[in-house]
């Protein structure tokens, strides 16, 4: 089996092994405080939401503003199920499990039907998913909260609270992404039609939307325990360095795994021309929603991951200024550079969160705003490709077949090229 | 017969039919882009359409392709009707084209430009894609494999980890018809694929396009402003000028026709002889 392992796949393995323990033990050991620990969790979050974003920006062509709508559905959304569970109602895990699945089957049931007919518009396709979506948590919230609700909960609580506990947190996290990821597949369904520019600026309004709905929790919305403009108190501190490393593997793993397969060719053929793409039978616009779609559901799971670490959200940390804040690290990582996304993420979160308010002088912390814009001024002017351009850790490295050996020279090692 | 010219060898008009086009209108606004075009392609054929700049022949092609909707008329491919399809499933069902201007994924190798064209018949979806499970990497080394076999024949094999934009321009129009042609085409439409050549690279452009049609069992519908490309080439010639077909017959004929000389050939085609 190892053998068979090419050896950038091992070295991955056992970098990531390496960096896992490593932090694990120092933050057993206490070396590394709940501070730093904060900032190591942050940093992974921010990765995982650039790495979406760079995703839909780098590699699909899509400049996109929404990223931070997104993290912010997937933050609340699970939030929302663990408060609930601590204050003794499952109707969250229940709701976000069996809608989330109803309307999968759903969207595939109404992709199926649609499919019947030819040159059915954007529009009509866009009415019949959000009436699916609306029917799937309808009866999510009608019929199976009461019917299975109380089931569920018997078999969580007969289990240990540390089990329980677990389950519930990974169906949160679930839930989060895939609420993240069906209401990207419902705004950009009609809106990935526009153009890049357009797109963009579609996707800022859809924040500030988010933002907007996010402060009216309690009165537009009928959860009062997000508490509106105030801040959402109460989220179980449920995050571990394990769920962390996770998430952040699972999301590299499956973006590699994902541009390293036709459909990745697919999707960055729409990136180096859509009309092109088209013509050599590629659908571009599902091509499209996929890509946005994956991306959003990464910026989700993120959510979670932070909200269960802060304890706290306030839509201010989701305002339309703060989505900016991905986009920046995508572009200074090297766009279409995953290695450039990570460090950049964690170095982000390190330099203006660590560094800067730990070093910098009391009452100069308003400065942090000043330094980092000159950094990415500076970096702008020198380095317009990125920190990383199109450099790729050799895992993350796509790998040619080597050429073909013409003559008795010794055969040619796999060349290796980033796209 | 509407769509074809007259003096055809009667064992051509007794195969089957590729392409029909019926009456085929397209404004854009007021403005009349082509009227009234019809065109009827049997297997096998290879006939071209000319006509001075702007007389509609682009536009004939992104009418074929679903790149516009016609306004009026029909397009049939085979058996299958054509209007209001989106262009990514008319070209699935076997429909190629390349552009007037080399539209390559310029940023990625030259492999992969071919490998893209195999996606809708990649033969996995995205589950294996995320776990690249066994059929995942089958069939990717199969796709290698046959997009290398492909390049062979074009002469790019020993390119294939280039960049595709940085190949010199005689090999980018190679390259264009050999992704256009990863996806088994029946049926090949080249929007003037000798722009921007010299005469030798037009030579063997010309023994290129003769070896795919045998080689690939293909059905071409070619523009193209190089008159020495064309009469050599074609076995027949449909003239537009202002959207509407002002000639069609025998390259000998079409060079004749006074119509055509008025509109487009002048002075040229009398050089040509």
């Amino acid at each position: 089996m190892l053998r068979r392992m090419q050896k950038s796949t091992v070295y991955f393995i056992a970098g990531g092994l390496l960096i896992f323990v490593v932090i694990q033990v120092l933050l057993s050991v206490g070396v590394l405080n709940n501070y730093w620990r904060g900032i190591i969790f942050w940093g992974a979050a921010i990765s995982m939401v650039a790495l979406g974003l760079n995703l839909i920006y780098g590699f699909n062509g899509q400049f996109s503003l929404g990223q931070y709508g997104f993290y912010a559905i997937g933050a609340y959304a699970s939030a929302d199920v663990t408060y609930r569970w601590v204050h003794n109602d499952p109707s969250g895990v229940v709701v976000v499990l069996f809608g989330s699945l109803l309307t999968v089957g759903l969207y595939i049931l109404v992709s199926a039907f649609l499919r019947r007919f030819y040159g059915v518009t954007v529009m009509a396709r866009f009415t019949f998913y959000v009436l699916a979506t609306v029917l799937a948590f309808a009866i999510a919230v009608a019929v199976f909260v009461p019917l299975v609700g109380p089931a569920v909960e018997s078999i969580l609580l007969a289990l240990p609270d540390v089990v329980s506990q677990q389950i519930v947190f990974f169906i949160a996290l679930l839930g989060g992404a895939s609420l993240a990821g069906i209401a990207s597949f419902l705004f950009g369904t009609p809106v990935l039609e526009l153009g890049s520019d357009y797109f963009g600026i579609a996707t800022l309004g859809f924040t500030i939307i988010v933002k907007v709905l996010l402060d009216n929790t309690d009165t537009l919305l009928p959860f009062p325990e997000m508490k509106g403009a105030r801040g959402m108190i109460g989220i179980p501190q449920w995050t571990t360095w394990p769920w962390v490393f996770g998430s952040l593997l699972l999301v590299i793993v499956v973006m590699r795994n994902v541009l390293h397969s036709s459909v990745g060719r697919a999707i960055v053929s729409v990136r180096e021309d859509e009309r092109a793409a088209e013509l050599v039978g590629i659908d571009a616009a599902t091509t499209k929603v996929l890509a946005f779609v994956l991306g959003s559901i990464f910026a989700g799971l993120a959510g979670g991951i932070r909200a269960h670490d802060l304890a706290f959200l306030h839509p201010q940390s989701f305002n339309f200024i703060q989505s900016f804040n991905p986009l920046i690290i995508v572009v200074f990582g090297g766009l279409s550079s995953m290695t450039g996304t990570i460090v950049t993420g964690f170095f982000w979160i390190f330099l203006l969160e660590g560094l800067l308010r730990l070093y910098l002088p009391q009452g100069f912390e308003t400065w942090r705003l000043v330094v980092y814009p000159l950094v990415l001024l500076v970096m702008m002017l020198l380095r317009p490709e990125g920190l990383f351009g199109r450099y790729e850790i050799p895992f993350l490295r796509r790998v040619l077949p080597p050429l073909p050996v013409k003559t008795e020279a010794a055969a040619e090692p796999a060349q290796e090229v980033s796209a | 017969m509407k769509g074809r010219p007259e003096g055809l060898a009667p064992d051509v008009e007794t195969r089957s039919v590729v392409l029909e086009m019926d009456g085929v209108t397209h404004f854009f606004g007021n403005l009349r882009a082509v009227y009234n075009f019809d065109l009827v392609l049997r297997h096998g054929e290879l006939a071209g359409l000319i006509g001075p700049n702007g007389a509609g022949k682009t536009t004939v092609f992104n009418l074929i392709t679903g790149v516009y909707q016609a306004t009026q008329g029909s397009i049939r491919y085979k058996d299958a009707n054509l209007l209001g399809l989106p262009s990514h499933e008319i070209i699935q069902m076997g429909i190629a084209r390349t552009f007037q201007n080399i539209r390559l994924f310029a940023n990625l190798t030259v492999l992969d430009n071919v490998r893209i064209a195999y996606h809708p018949h990649a033969g996995y979806g995205l589950l294996d894609s995320v776990l690249h499970t066994h059929r995942f990497r089958a069939k990717e080394a199969e796709m290698a494999q046959q997009a290398q076999e492909f390049l062979e024949i074009f002469g790019l094999g020993d390119r294939r980890n280039d960049i595709a934009g940085s190949l010199p321009y005689g090999l980018q129009r190679r390259l264009e018809i050999a992704r256009a042609l990863a996806a088994y085409p029946r049926l090949l439409i080249l929007d003037e694929p000798a722009a921007g050549m010299n005469p030798q690279e037009i030579d063997e452009l010309m023994e290129l396009i003769h070896f795919i049609r045998d080689r690939f069992d293909l059905t071409i519908l070619l523009v193209e402003h190089r008159m020495r490309l064309v009469m050599n080439i074609c076995e027949w010639i449909t003239v537009m000028d202002f959207g509407e077909i002002i000639a069609r017959g025998l390259p000998a004929q079409v060079r004749s026709d006074p119509h055509v000389i008025e509109a487009y050939l002048g002075r040229q085609a009398v050089e040509i002889k």
